[in-house]
């Protein structure tokens, strides 16, 4: 069952053809539809869906922005997703604007056709290619004319979703909530050790060893679900959260603590510099896990675990905490 | 009920609060406050208040609190396709 990459369509035609028209909803509608449905966004956070857009519908003059910057080096389902349905992300787009009366639509991180039938006109803006591009204080940011940098600031009048959130709810709104509730599914990037790395679609709650079935896994010692802010899992483990959904694979041979340290180097190299727990405390992470100073590890996480405006720290500490537990072994 | 928070970004650890409001607040191995539970208790309010008001990048912001509100009546929303009224009733 793929009811996301069934729906692809290269140009408008085709996508009316196969989906159908874009109905239109009263705002409480739709708002009403996607409690109904239990839709949660697909970005990472897992937050649910209709509890941002209630927030944001009673603000003046709100602003929507679709979010496709992947800042996950391992993600590709946003990309992918543009590329084959762009037009159901637009559509979620457009029904989003209207349920909360936008004054203002983006799309960041992506280039989108403009459409005729479009009501409310979408400014497309670009992001960089960073780790933290896409934390939705920095998609803020960069739509309001500012360097696309995590802020301390949260506002309710601006509603960040990301694509693959949209694009569900398009299909919310075509078909109902009851279809969506036998239609949960979400897109997994697999990746690493594994012979068909790519995008899955797959029905929630589903197991790490599904997974590894559908890209080809072999011999596998962990996967890191939830990319590099994610756990470590073993293959029998069910996947309760899978964040924006990328799975990274580590065969029997290699070590899981040397693949932590450098993606805990890559973490800290990504950091923004802002908040100084981040700025000091993921550098001298890195090192004591290169060093395997595990006491000074267990130290370090906690104290970076929360202490930045954004979740890059917490991201890191979770990242790090899982390796501890899941490959124990490999130190004591 | 008031509680402390640290815009992390605004502050680059000059240390004051610590010195402030030692009962609240410690700091890191780089000098960036750490606290262990963001409650203000009502006899430190006043010092709670002093350490913000003196912080060199007002850095830190005391926000009220209200108690936790009773647990909503579960709602449910009653949902038609697009075009149908919805029933009354």
């Amino acid at each position: 069952m793929r009811p996301l990459l069934d729906a692809a369509a290269r140009d408008e035609d085709e996508h009316l053809a196969r989906n159908g028209p874009l109905p239109r909803l009263a705002s409480g509608a739709l708002i009403g539809a996607l409690q109904e449905a239990g839709l949660t966004g697909r970005g990472g956070a897992n937050f649910p869906t209709w509890r941002k857009l209630a927030r944001t519908a009673v603000t003046d003059r709100p602003v929507v922005i679709a979010n496709a910057a992947e800042g996950e080096p391992a993600s590709r389902k946003d990309k992918m997703l543009l590329q084959h349905c762009p037009h159901l992300v637009l559509d979620g787009l457009q029904l989003t604007a209207e349920a909360v009366g936008a004054s203002r639509v983006y799309l960041y991180g992506a280039d989108a056709p403009q459409r005729k039938s479009d009501r409310y006109p979408i400014t497309c803006v670009a992001a960089p290619n960073t780790f933290t591009a896409g934390e939705s204080s920095a998609v803020m940011a960069a739509v309001s004319g500012r360097k696309p940098l995590p802020t301390d600031e949260s506002r309710d009048d601006m509603l960040v979703q990301n694509v693959e959130t949209l694009a569900r709810i398009a299909q919310i709104a075509r078909y109902g909530p009851r279809w969506f509730r036998q239609h949960d599914t979400f897109l997994a990037t697999v990746s690493g050790a594994v012979q068909r790395p790519g995008v899955y679609e797959v029905e929630k709650p589903v197991t790490v060893q599904r997974l590894l079935d559908l890209a080809g896994g072999v011999e596998t010692k962990a996967v890191l679900v939830g990319g590099y802010h994610g756990r470590w899992l073993t293959p029998r483990d069910v996947i309760d959260d899978p964040g924006a959904g990328v799975a990274i694979a580590l065969s029997a041979d290699e070590s899981g603590l040397a693949r932590t340290t450098e993606i805990v180097n890559y973490l800290a190299s990504q950091s923004t510099r802002q908040c100084g727990p981040c700025r000091f405390g993921l550098p001298a992470l890195a090192e004591a896990l290169a060093a395997r100073r595990m006491d000074q590890v267990y130290r370090l996480v906690g104290l970076v675990d929360g202490r930045g405006a954004c979740h890059h720290p917490d991201g890191t500490a979770r990242l790090v905490r899982s390796a501890l537990t899941a490959f124990a072994g490999e130190y004591r | 009920m008031n509680e402390l928070h640290i815009n992390r970004i605004a502050c680059d650890g000059r240390g004051l609060c610590a010195e402030l409001l030692p009962e609240l607040i410690s700091t890191d191995p780089w000098g960036y406050p750490l606290i262990t539970d963001n409650g203000v208790p009502q006899d430190l309010e006043e010092h709670a208040r002093r350490a913000a008001r003196l912080c060199p990048r007002l850095a830190i912001s005391l926000k009220a609190v209200s108690p936790p509100a009773p647990a909503a009546r579960p709602h449910r929303t009653q949902w038609t396709p697009a075009g149908t009224p919805a029933p009354r009733g």
